[in-house]
């Protein structure tokens, strides 16, 4: 590539590229806001002692996890308009592929968590005349999600990293903007280190704001 | 809700073309050479993820200083750190501190960019960034580029998840048996060799098979660089035939088989290899 390493195209791109981020954050929050919803639903009917429930909850999660999330975006960004019978735009057909995919994975870790409480709280709970209700609500799913911070983090992590898979289908998050930026201007080399370090920094500070948030926790 | 779709299992079957029935090109076969390329990648990326991410692990475990004894032949001067030191014509360095060390960044750097970046900056960033000649042997002389570029890639990147897991494993035996292997007399090597690494690898086998059906599932981003695995048939046949979810329907079969076959499987064998009187980390 001719002159180098440009450093005026990654100024020049800044705006567009911030756009891009935009719907990257947007696509991670909503993921993860209700990938921890329905993750949890799901746990409490994985662990339901109504069979029928947690067969269902459990059969959910691991068709989900044995499934490629490129292959789950295809599925619902072709599904998706075609249930509701209009166009409904990518990005909802993609967040709701992202919620559903996440609520697999946050199964999982809400199943540890509420696991995790030691079953003497439960029966405490029963003890003082609480519903079941009740006594997830007020006693179970609060420490279950306290225990769990850590690793939801890290997962929200994770599916920061995953919204990049959006590229297969063209919506215009941080990797594609900057994709477009670089075949435009024939400018691959910059704009993707560009886009590496972009993330690395963003997922270095998360992962060492867990680290310490783990440290913090295990005084306490 | 309208759902309009006028469903067609026979195109998954067309293995002729055959434009009375809708079939445009051998679907079958292409849904048989979009499998047989997933596998091929996803084998031969574990073979880099399991022999590198294991010393990527062992890497992370050295904690006890190994010196490198250099003859020192200028000064006499005696500076000490904690990593190097020169004392009496020699300098010792620690070199245990510098592949601790490097382990680490390697792990910090593959865990925090996405795949996919990953990926193009294999794919369109590294025969930039190399001499000339190299950048035109990845471009034009290596064979199958796509296909190296995505198993080099899905490889680094999981091996440093594999390390992690060979990090836990090895972590998790307890300083008594380490101590007691040094008290006999093995060497570091041996310790590693005959006592740690044996039990490390029977208690990770349920975080590795994750991993392995993680490079599974991954190998489908090898479709943005151009290799035509199974996702990237299914993406095929729908745009020759429109027949988008039979086609997405035969690859998540496919994919969930292979995952089931996988899981059974390792169960299986963590069953076979288990040790007696010992519980594993992932046994019920």
């Amino acid at each position: 590539m001719e002159g180098g390493f440009d450093f005026a195209i990654i100024l020049e791109s800044v705006p567009y590229l911030a756009e891009g981020m935009v719907l990257t954050f947007q696509l991670a929050l909503l993921g993860i806001s209700g990938g921890i919803f329905f993750g949890t639903l799901l746990a409490l009917c994985r662990l339901s002692p109504f069979a029928p429930l947690s067969f269902i909850a459990g059969s959910y999660v691991n068709f989900f996890r044995s499934m490629p999330l490129i292959l789950v975006i295809f599925w619902f960004y072709f599904m998706v308009p075609l249930i509701v019978g209009r166009p409904v735009g990518g990005f909802w057909s993609v967040t709701i592929a992202f919620i559903m995919f996440e609520a697999a994975y946050y199964c999982e870790i809400m199943r540890a968590g509420i696991q995790s409480v030691t079953v003497g709280q439960v029966y405490a709970g029963q003890a003082l005349g609480l519903t079941y209700r009740q006594n997830m609500q007020y006693i179970v799913l609060p420490q279950a999600f306290r225990n769990m911070i850590p690793i939801m983090l890290t997962q929200a992590i994770v599916l920061f990293q995953d919204t990049s898979l959006v590229y297969v289908v063209g919506l215009g998050d941080f990797l594609v903007h900057a994709d477009i930026v670089a075949n435009r201007d024939n400018r691959l080399m910059e704009m993707f280190t560009t886009v590496a370090v972009v993330y690395f920094v963003l997922c270095l500070l998360g992962t060492l704001y867990i680290r310490r948030l783990q440290r913090k926790l295990a005084h306490e | 809700m309208n759902f309009s779709y006028n469903w067609d299992w026979g195109v998954l079957l067309c293995t002729v073309e055959d434009v009375d029935i809708g079939c445009i090109a051998p679907y079958f076969y292409w849904i048989v050479e979009g499998f047989g390329w997933t596998i091929a990648v996803a084998s031969a990326a574990w073979v880099i993820a399991f022999t590198w991410g294991s010393i990527i692990g062992i890497l992370r475990t050295l904690e006890t200083p190994i010196w490198l004894t250099v003859p020192f032949v200028k000064s006499s001067s005696t500076f000490k750190t904690t990593v190097i030191e020169a004392t009496g014509g020699v300098v010792l360095i620690n070199i245990a501190w510098f592949l601790h060390g490097f382990a680490t960044v390697y792990v910090t750097i593959f865990r925090n960019i996405p795949l996919l970046v990953q990926m193009f900056l294999w794919y369109f960033v590294l025969p930039e960034i190399v001499s000339k000649e190299a950048g035109m042997w990845l471009k034009r002389e290596l064979p199958l580029p796509e296909y190296w570029t995505a198993v080099t890639c899905l490889g680094l990147y999981t091996a440093s998840r594999v390390g992690e897991a060979v990090r836990a494993g090895i972590n998790s035996i307890t300083q008594g048996q380490h101590y007691a292997a040094m008290a006999v007399g093995l060497t570091r090597v041996q310790v590693y060799r005959y006592v740690l690494l044996p039990v490390a690898y029977r208690i990770i086998i349920p975080p590795m098979t994750s991993d392995f059906l993680g490079i599974f599932k991954n190998s489908s981003l090898a479709l943005t660089i151009g290799v035509l695995e199974l996702t990237a048939m299914t993406r095929q046949i729908d745009e020759y035939s429109y027949q988008t979810f039979e086609a997405f329907t035969a690859a998540t079969v496919l994919y969930i088989l292979v995952t089931a076959i996988v899981m059974f499987a390792m169960r299986i064998v963590e069953g076979r290899v288990a040790i007696p009187g010992m519980i594993s980390l992932g046994a019920k």
